[in-house]
């Protein structure tokens, strides 16, 4: 349009004198005065639950088109579930922006592969893909397997391909893995959960019987005190962390934070302790001190309900920093002597008086009589005055109708005693009476949304589903010797020791693995399965990556470039295998291993001689299926729209990948093909097994009628139907279950974890929403919050009580329903003792009871306690790694690595709305040291490790202080994990390039979280330089 | 018949009576800043809600990002560590809009429609109707509203006002992980913020108490601070008030301006009847054209 000058005269003078008018208020015409209209009237509304963290938040999301068959689903938006009973409609940063985590434009969308020493993706078909993967499996499987071993025992293991699964992704497709990658022989297996909480597993087990989170999220709304150490709850759990605010507004409870920094959780607590990283036994080996010497103990608790009474052999011994029975050749413990004294009967010898010098009671006494809380200030740097107020605080919670509860993450576990470090918390909630009780118990808050559901399915190294081991070549070459050792010994009389029940559980999976090929003849299928002989753990597998033994690694929605610890040999390591292949739903610092980003991943592509295929895979909001929370809550989400481009469901790309091995297998034969040709594969489509038909098989069903044994003429259960829970199972090869403990879970009556009744049966329990492993139960152990009288310890906390009859409340008991007070049964059923553990006799690696060792890389150049022995003597370290590591000489500095609310691990920076919240990668300082070292706010630093070096901004905060340990002064550096290259935040360093490849003693979890670093400044450029 | 979905208080630049005859309910949102944990979830779920994406910042040393409000962040949340009787505090507390009784904004746009004030308390503004001139920007005692370079527009936080008329509380309100957010009447607010604030006296907070500051009218976003006597310490004025400015154009300004244009009017129509219409000859009008 052309307006001449004299027009736009006319229009300016026409526009001006409107204005003016209007500025006084005399518009000549009314305008409207409309709000934006509501964007979701008509939208499709899908319920989901939130990908990221194990809080398992409910989501509404928000679809465009009406589901037609000519409209295209797209998510729209998405908002917290208000019917959820934990997250009431709220969301994290995270789940807030879960609407850019399926839109990201780092989203794979086709199948692709990078050629050996190539620079580039190449886009290719899904037959392609699937035809060149299975070629290379089937080459290397072939070459590789062991069929058995040097005694002759058929041990089918299948080394040199590795396989990481994921912690994120729904039950269905975890089990299916599971299912596929042990009729493989794939040994050298492991999950996210390895690297996050497998110490939980390793320490609550041996405690209480079990390794989950023992209590759940809205239940921490019925604590008098909430403990937060070894964890940042409001940082990493937020929406789940809203419990403990609660319990603060509602009851008046006290929220204690004790934490290298001060932290997210601190900023709303009544009180902040500061500690070193690294020196949680410590700390909490003088609380145990402190309540046995001040006498703050729920003593009929403990006489009742723990192994304080039991005699310990005479051979167990400690000193000079070293429990008794080490080997220093082999670096490892024999743990016989930690044992119990047993009397002719097998049964446990004990002494009701507590005066026996070798009762347990006596031993933890004298163990922890070092830990006086002048040793707690010399080695944690914790104000005296600080660390007496969180015992008080803590003793005062012995009494009966007082109860803490603890909130820890991956403080506690990243460590070389990661699993001690939750050890000396069970041993503190069992002298306080406060496991099993309402608003109290020890919850472990577990990282990935599924990774309780993936430990559950045992997608680890030397594990079967629902807590059974795989087989070990040596100690069960025969399925005979497998039962006969795996099933525990009842130690005491009238105990439940459900683990008695194991050969049921067994059969019932082996009759999932291998279907109407498991027999009796052929001890249901036992020679098929893989036998381990080591833990192929992350740490190993990574090893034998680098020794070269290792040809193949598959990974599944894991990040392991991001995350595991010293990043430069793990680059290394994948540099030298054959062939990788990583099935995501977006882009990963793994796939592209191969490609040069300057300092952050100086390599050469063209000398790197791996063949990466990429596999775009959906996301939760694009399948249906099963997670579990933390609280073990089993939760059914639905599937909102269809994946990106050519993009696939994880079933179907394993399925695809694994019929087209077998069809290679029939047609060609090969190495060890009868676990391959046997698997059970019963699903309509035989590319596809539907989530549906894979959970219906976790919760099992019966595959002949299932006589009751009291009345033979009745059915528990007929042929055909599902199971209704676990106590039907039989070892006859009449019930199939996957996982014993998801019975339950998929019954007759339906999908108990979709079940959304949130009615409140008191304390906050909702039984009827979804479904909680075992059998319904919310509250672990709660036959514990009653006296053995059966009566509630604290009538306002009543869960379950006795009503003459039999166990009952507002919770399912964990306990035999109809055994009543007096009959001698005790409140841990999942133990052979029936009691919990205050010494874990000898079912830990590295004690029966906690021990503080200082980290690998400590500040220190003693450990006071015992400066013989600094650190621990059960520490498995491979040589390489061990070279690696660095000595306060030059890194001078604690080291610690974590999370931040705003982002999960490694997907969220490429969220949009996540890397505008948090765009940068940063370290945080103290005042102090940034003076020291000239560093102002916002400057680029260099932070480096024996191993490595990242450059980050400077956060220069008061929440980090310099503290004195030793007589020494001690500083530490906080450093945020969740930057690489694979990004829309600004790019970054693996944070990871400067942690130590070592583990935990007893599960391998490295030790991201105390380590050696240096600090310098990096010197601006001057302008016009 | 109203136009739209809630009762108008107050439109800027307009004199036209607003009906008067309904009363809805008065909401407000309520900050306690003392649990929050400072997550953000409200920055990202604003964002997420409203369609807007601020650009990716940088790190300048702090948590704060972004580092501002911008047309892009219409709520972002403020970290301040605060050293009180040897106890180290992070006060952290969520920035935007507050929806003031009197709104200094409304008061002091030029342009009509622009900015709304609605009868339940929510202060909106209407981009199609801004002229972005910034008055509002001086306007504001809180420093919310941006101007954007972009399209030349002011933004703030609109409290959702497209949530609320449908019966839905604001998006940051539902997605607060720690209730640390609440919505709903002005009274109840006030309800909850009290017993708060006893609470917080009982753990040793003397001075807890509420933000709601009168030289504003009150506001329809109150915060509950433990430090209700120094609200400096988290960013917030100690007594805000409207710009003498607005006060000034409103109070003088106005009345001046509406006599001088009644003059020009006069004058105009003087000089119409005594000379005439004002005649361009077609030469002109043609060169103008050509040129």
């Amino acid at each position: 349009m052309q307006i001449s000058r004299r027009q736009f005269f006319k229009i300016s003078a026409a526009g001006l004198g409107y204005s003016s008018l209007a500025a006084v208020g005399m518009a000549p015409i009314a305008a409207q005065a409309e709000v934006r209209q509501f964007k979701l009237t008509g939208a499709r509304e899908i319920r989901n639950i939130c990908t990221y963290c194990s809080v398992g938040c409910g989501l509404l999301m928000y679809s465009l088109g009406t589901g037609s068959k000519n409209s295209k689903a797209e998510i729209i938006h998405i908002e917290g579930d208000p019917d959820h009973p934990v997250s009431r409609g709220a969301l994290c940063p995270k789940g807030s922006g879960l609407l850019d985590f399926i839109h990201s434009p780092h989203r794979l969308k086709y199948p692709e592969v990078r050629e050996a020493g190539s620079k580039e993706w190449t886009r290719i078909s899904w037959h392609e893909a699937i035809e060149r993967i299975a070629r290379h499996m089937k080459a290397d499987r072939d070459a590789n397997i062991v069929a058995r071993n040097a005694d002759g025992v058929p041990v089918n293991r299948w080394l040199s391909t590795g396989v990481l699964t994921c912690s994120a992704a729904s039950n269905e497709t975890g089990i299916l893995t599971q299912k596929i990658i042990r009729a493989l022989g794939i040994v050298a297996t492991d999950t996210q959960a390895r690297i996050c909480h497998a110490p939980t597993v390793a320490a609550l087990g041996p405690s209480f019987g079990r390794g989950a989170m023992t209590n759940n999220w809205v239940d921490i709304k019925n604590a008098d005190l909430v403990l937060v150490m070894g964890g940042n709850a409001a940082e990493a759990h937020p929406v789940g962390f809203r419990w403990a605010i609660e319990a603060m507004k509602q009851r008046g409870a006290k929220l204690v934070v004790v934490d290298p920094r001060f932290n997210r959780t601190a900023s709303v607590a009544d009180l902040y302790v500061p500690l070193r990283a690294g020196s949680d036994i410590v700390f909490l080996g003088g609380v145990i001190n402190w309540l046995i010497a001040n006498d703050r103990i729920q003593w009929e608790y403990v006489k009742a309900y723990t192994n304080a009474r039991s005699i310990i052999g005479e051979g167990y011994g400690f000193e000079d920093g070293v429990f008794s029975g080490f080997d220093k050749e082999q670096g490892r413990y024999d743990r016989s002597s930690w044992n119990y004294e047993l009397d002719e009967q097998g049964k446990i010898k004990t002494d009701p008086t507590l005066q026996h010098p070798r009762c347990v009671w006596n031993l933890l006494k004298a163990h922890y009589a070092r830990y006086t809380p002048e040793v707690v200030n010399d080695l944690t740097g914790t104000p005296t005055e600080d660390f007496l107020t969180v015992c008080e605080l803590l003793g005062e919670t012995s009494a009966p109708n007082k109860v803490a509860t603890v909130l820890y993450a991956l403080g506690w576990t990243e460590h070389t005693v990661g699993t001690q470090n939750i050890r000396s918390m069970a041993i503190i909630q069992l002298l306080l009476g406060n496991i099993g009780m309402a608003g109290g118990g020890i919850n472990a808050l577990r990282g990935h949304a599924n990774v309780q559901g993936i430990t559950d399915i045992g997608l680890l190294s030397t594990n079967l589903p629902g807590y059974m081991s795989l087989p070990n070549e040596k100690n069960h070459p025969t399925f005979a010797d497998y039962i006969a050792k795996v099933t525990p010994a009842p130690l005491r009389d009238g105990q439940l020791n459900y683990w008695s029940n194991t050969s049921r559980f067994f059969v019932s999976q082996m009759k999932w693995f291998w279907g109407d090929k498991a027999t009796r003849d052929n001890d249901w299928g036992y020679d098929w399965l893989p036998k381990w002989d080591k833990l192929y753990d992350t740490l190993h597998l990574t090893e034998l990556m680098q020794q070269g033994k290792v040809n193949g690694l598959i990974v599944q929605g894991f990040n392991p470039m991001g995350s595991f610890p010293d990043a430069n040999r793990v680059v290394e390591a994948f540099s030298k295998l054959r062939y990788m292949v990583v099935i995501d739903p977006l882009a990963t610092e793994t796939a592209s291993f191969w490609q040069n980003h300057g300092e952050s991943n100086n390599v050469d592509s063209s000398k790197i001689m791996t063949e990466v295929f990429r596999l775009p895979s959906t996301c939760f909001a694009e399948e249906e299926g099963s997670t579990v929370n933390s609280g073990r809550w089993m939760q059914w989400h639905y599937k909102g729209a269809e994946p990106p481009a050519e993009a696939k469901a994880d079933p179907e790309i394993l399925a695809e990948l694994f019929m087209a091995l077998r069809d290679l297998y029939q047609q060609e034969g090969g190495s060890v093909p009868e676990p391959i040709l046997n698997l059970s594969w019963p699903y309509n489509d035989p590319l596809s097994p539907s989530p549906v038909e894979l959970t219906r098989e976790m919760n099992g069903r019966a595959l002949a009628d299932v006589p009751d044994p009291k009345d033979p003429t009745k059915l528990l259960v007929k042929k055909g139907e599902q199971v209704p829970n676990f106590t039907v199972l039989r070892d006859d090869g009449s019930t199939l279950c996957a996982v014993w403990i998801y019975a339950g879970s998929w019954t007759e009556a339906g999908n108990m974890m979709a079940r959304r009744d949130n009615t409140d049966t008191g304390l906050g329990n909702t039984p009827n929403w979804a479904f909680a492993w075992p059998a319904n139960r919310r509250v672990l152990y709660n036959r514990a919050s009653c006296d053995p009288d059966g009566k509630p310890w604290d009538p306002k906390r009543r869960i379950i009580a006795w009503n003459g009859e039999r166990w009952g409340g507002g919770d399912v008991p964990d306990f035999k329903a109809d055994a009543a007070p007096g009959s001698g049964m005790d409140p841990f059923i999942m133990t052979a003792e029936g009691q919990a553990r205050l010494f874990a006799v000898d079912k830990l690696a590295d004690g029966p009871l906690p021990e503080h060792y200082e980290p690998m890389e400590s500040p220190l150049v003693t450990n006071p306690l015992h400066p013989n022995q600094i650190t621990s003597p059960a520490v498995r370290i491979f040589p390489g790694d061990r070279e690696r590591l660095g000595s306060r000489d030059n890194f001078p500095y604690v080291g610690t690595t974590y999370r931040l609310t705003e982002h999960f691990q490694f997907w969220t920076k490429q969220v949009r709305l996540n890397a505008i919240a948090q765009p940068e990668q940063f370290v945080e300082i103290s005042e102090a040291l940034a003076r020291e070292k000239g560093i102002a706010q916002g400057d680029m630093v260099k932070v480096s490790s024996n191993r490595g070096f990242i450059r980050a901004k400077a956060v220069v905060t008061k929440r980090l202080k310099t503290l004195t340990v030793n007589q020494q002064t001690v500083h530490q550096i906080g450093i945020p994990l969740h930057w690489g290259w694979e990004t829309l935040a600004k790019k970054g360093y693996l944070t990871n390039v400067l942690t130590p490849a070592v583990g935990d003693c007893n599960t391998q979890c490295p030790e991201y979280k105390a380590f050696l670093v240096n600090l310098e400044k990096i010197p601006t450029i001057a302008a016009g330089a | 018949m109203a136009l739209q979905s809630l009762d108008i208080e107050r439109r800027s630049a307009t004199t036209t009576p607003v009906p008067g005859v309904r009363t809805p309910l008065e909401v407000a949102k309520l900050i306690d800043v003392t649990t929050c944990i400072g997550c953000k979830a409200c920055q990202v779920s604003c964002s997420e809600w409203n369609d807007i994406r601020a650009p990716v910042g940088s790190n300048i040393g702090v948590y704060d990002n972004p580092i501002d409000l911008s047309p892009q962040a219409w709520t972002v949340m403020r970290y301040a560590e605060v050293e009180e009787g040897g106890r180290l505090q992070w006060l952290i507390r969520k920035d935007g809009c507050m929806h003031c009784a009197d709104p200094g904004c409304v008061l002091s746009c030029p342009a009509p429609d622009a900015i709304v004030q609605f009868k339940n308390g929510i202060v909106d503004f209407h981009q199609e109707h801004c002229t972005g001139c910034g008055y509002c920007l001086t306007g504001c005692p809180f420093n919310i509203p941006r101007l954007s370079e972009e399209d030349g527009k002011v933004y703030k936080c609109s409290l959702c006002s497209d949530r609320v008329a449908v019966g839905q509380e604001p998006s940051c309100v539902k997605t607060c992980p720690t209730g640390a957010l609440r919505f709903g009447s002005k009274e109840d607010m006030q309800v909850i913020a009290a017993e708060r604030i006893a609470n917080l006296q009982q753990r040793g907070f003397a001075n807890a108490g509420l933000y709601d500051p009168p030289g504003v009218g009150g506001t329809h976003v109150m915060y509950v601070l433990h430090h209700a006597d120094r609200p400096e310490l988290y960013g917030l004025p100690q007594d805000p008030a409207i710009s003498p400015l607005v006060e000034l154009w409103k109070g003088l300004a106005k009345p001046l301006a509406i006599a001088t244009m009644a003059l020009v009017g006069f004058a105009s129509l003087f000089h119409y009847v005594t000379k005439g219409p004002n005649a361009v000859s077609k030469e002109i009008e043609k060169e103008e054209e050509a040129a």
